[in-house]
């Protein structure tokens, strides 16, 4: 019996999804919670198990394709006894069958009444502009599509051969080689783009003096390590400041809806991790209730959950401000886009030993590290967004030979 | 017809009315003076009797030309040229042949009502051993009907009525042909292909006209031959838009358009950069009487101009 399987729904808030990479093919055999498909929903990757045991009949969504939750991507034979838990899906009713056909007064014809031209389904392209993406080796999601719908048009292929498109190109274009850009990257895209667009970003640097903290960590390294298993890192003390600050400044933890500002009640930090092909912000969540040495531990898994891409859909979720490491890169300095949704995000960029004049005019050798923030100026000014990363600053300051990992920075 | 009864003693009308009235839309005026009873027949109110004496004169060497009054009374000539006329020659073994010319004014928009504005063409399009033509100009016309006389083979002649006193043109003097099976692109352009016949054709031409302002290119092809069809013409162009629309007034389904629509899907698939469209006559049994139904039932050149836009944004 034919089973219908649809996108499900993968989390609060997510209304579609982007089809990965298939990992059936049709005439496939497969049993109940088999993995199918890849689906790839706000930056992560899942694999879909199968809700029937069964062959697949047919793989409807293609990859690459975005889909409303909901939407059928495929049909499976079902093994008998298999879908009668299943809901009967409304096509199985003689009244849905014919509900959209148009049966002319001579009943000439049984077709759908929609005109030829509406805008097409799906992104398909024509035979025309398939044929000469073939001969010319054109990546048709390179094409501007200036049809319906950014449809690409015969012309519009055309023109981008033309142009100098791929194939055997020469002079300027001589070597070039294209790529296709994965979902992922896609998604990634589309919220930086937001991002850019949306939000009016302010951002700037201090300066913070991390002696202490380096002379703690290198105290407390190869013991943390030994009894926990995981690395203690300048992260980990810098989420913890950045927790403790957003707690007594909750303007910084809120998002922008327009018409009001919604403050928000828990504290989900997002880490930046890269990986070979893309940028992942796993969450922390309830950051500011986890001590220095929980975060670091919490650090240490989604780091490896999101290179080893088994993260799961709510560990890169409900993040309400976002801090990223930019001084692992070498960095000194950084001007980030705020993840959409979001109030602020900084970054923590490398620990340099410089020389710094202190309160007795003395010349001494610090470890100083830049902290830099970009908020979003709609619902922040300079005044609350520069008291809260000097607060994050004065935290990290205070760190003493004292200071242990169990506690919590910036804690009242 | 006159020049030809002059060039050729068999070619000879019969018809109701043709004679004394000159015929209902005049064709024949003064052709009875001109020829003589002997070769200007009024025959009886018999339209099957009208093909079946003409048939049986053509297969003895005459090169009668039929006129049915109008197109609606078509359908008792039925059975004398789609059963009988059409397969003369396969049947005799290309002994015998039926060079006879069928004359039928036909198409609404004349507020003729349900009997007297009727589009026959794709019937006899099917058939076989027939040839039909329906042109638009009155160039094509006289080249058209002068080739349709001497052609030794059934040829129906579409004569649309609105044409008759709406369009002019240029027809030149003396004896020219055209050839059957040949289609006229009446207007170059790189965008869309229209493809349509007839009245229509003018129709078309208004719209494409309208289009161009916009920098909409219309390539406006006259079929003038409905069988034969001038595949390659329509082959040639839509590769060249990769976008295609058909216009009759005729009903949809099963019309002329579909076999064009299907010639192109099966030939020039990869060149296709849009649904195939058609606008068509709906699908009502009749011509209404009621003028405004009637406009309804018409194609205008704005529902053109849509759809040709429509296809030109795809």
């Amino acid at each position: 019996m034919a089973f219908q399987v649809e996108l499900p729904q993968v989390g609060e808030s997510v209304t579609e999804g982007v089809i990965g990479k298939w990992l059936v093919a049709e005439g496939d055999r497969v049993r109940k919670y088999d993995p199918l498909v890849e689906v790839i929903t706000d930056k992560v990757n899942m694999e879909m198990p199968s809700p029937v045991s069964g062959v697949i009949a047919r793989i409807v969504a293609q990859e690459g394709e975005t889909l409303p939750m909901g939407a059928v991507i495929a049909e499976i034979d079902a093994d008998e006894g298999e879908v009668a838990a299943a809901p009967l899906s409304p096509a199985d009713t003689l009244g849905s069958l014919v509900q959209g056909l148009a049966v002319g007064p001579t009943g000439a014809a049984n077709v759908p009444q929609a005109s030829p031209t509406a805008p097409p389904a799906g992104g398909r392209n024509s035979p025309a502009v398939r044929r000469l993406a073939e001969q010319h080796g054109v990546d048709l999601s390179q094409v501007r599509g200036t049809g319906i719908g950014g449809r690409v048009t015969r012309k519009d292929i055309e023109s981008h051969i033309e142009s100098g498109g791929p194939g055997e190109a020469t002079g300027d274009g001589a070597g070039d080689r294209r790529i296709p850009v994965t979902p992922i990257r896609k998604m990634i895209a589309a919220n930086m783009v937001r991002s850019a667009s949306e939000i009016p970003h302010v951002w700037f640097t201090v300066e913070v003096d991390v002696t202490g903290l380096v002379a703690l960590r290198e105290a407390v390294k190869e013991r943390f390590r030994a009894d926990s298993g995981h690395p203690i890192t300048y992260l980990a003390f810098a989420v913890s400041a950045a927790a403790g600050a957003l707690r007594a400044h909750s303007m910084v933890n809120a998002r922008w809806d327009g018409d009001e500002i919604t403050l928000r009640g828990r504290v989900n930090i997002g880490i930046a991790v890269a990986t070979p092909d893309a940028l992942i912000v796993p969450v922390i969540r309830d950051a500011d209730r986890l001590t220095v040495a929980e975060l670091a531990s919490e650090i240490d898994r989604l780091t490896g959950a999101a290179r080893s891409g088994s993260l799961k859909t709510e560990d890169v979720q409900g993040g309400t401000f976002t801090v990223n490491n930019t001084g692992a890169l070498g960095w000194v300095s950084s001007g980030p886009l705020i993840v959409p949704g979001q109030a602020a995000i900084i970054t923590t960029e490398s620990v340099v030993k410089r020389p710094v004049v202190l309160g007795d005019e003395s010349i001494a050798v610090r470890s100083m590290m830049n902290l830099c923030m970009s908020f979003d100026h709609r619902l922040l000014d300079g005044a609350n967004a520069g008291a809260f990363l000097q607060a994050v600053k004065t935290s990290l300051e205070a760190i003493g030979p004292d200071t242990s990992p169990d506690s919590r920075l910036g804690a009242e | 017809m006159r020049e030809e009864m002059v060039r050729d003693e068999t070619v000879f009308v019969l018809g109701e009315d043709i004679g004394a009235r000159g015929g209902v839309f005049l064709a024949t005026d003064g052709f009875l003076e001109e020829f003589g009873s002997e070769r200007v027949i009024d025959t009886p109110l018999a339209e099957s009797s009208i093909a079946g004496v003409a048939m049986g004169a053509a297969m003895h060497g005459m090169r009668p030309i039929a006129e049915i009054e109008f197109a609606d009374f078509i359908w008792p000539v039925f059975n004398q040229v789609v059963g009988e006329a059409a397969r003369a020659r396969y049947g005799t073994d290309g002994k015998m042949h039926v060079p006879m010319v069928l004359r039928a004014p036909y198409g609404g928009g004349i507020r003729g009502g349900l009997f007297h504005s009727q589009s026959p063409e794709a019937y006899f399009a099917h058939t076989p051993g027939l040839k039909v033509v329906a042109p638009a100009t009155p160039y094509d016309a006289k080249g058209l009907l002068k080739a349709a006389i001497r052609d030794d083979d059934p040829v129906v002649f579409l004569e649309h009525k609105r044409t008759y006193r709406l369009v002019k043109g240029e027809v030149p003097d003396g004896d020219y042909t055209l050839p059957i099976g040949r289609a006229d692109v009446k207007i170059a352009g790189d965008d869309v292909t229209v493809v349509t016949y007839g009245l229509m054709l003018h129709h078309c031409a208004e719209a494409a006209r309208a289009l161009a302002d916009d920098g909409i290119g219309v390539e406006l092809i006259d079929l003038r031959t409905l069988r034969p069809l001038d595949g390659e013409t329509v082959l040639n162009s839509a590769r060249k838009t990769g976008r295609l629309l058909i216009v009759h007034e005729d009903t949809m389904a099963l019309g002329i358009g579909a076999e064009i629509s299907a010639i192109v899907a099966e030939h020039a698939f990869d060149h296709l950069d849009a649904p195939v469209r058609r606008l068509a006559g709906p699908e009502v049994p009749p011509m209404p009487f009621s003028p405004p139904l009637e406009a309804e039932f018409m194609i205008s050149s704005e529902q053109i101009a849509g759809a040709i836009r429509e296809l030109a944004a795809y």
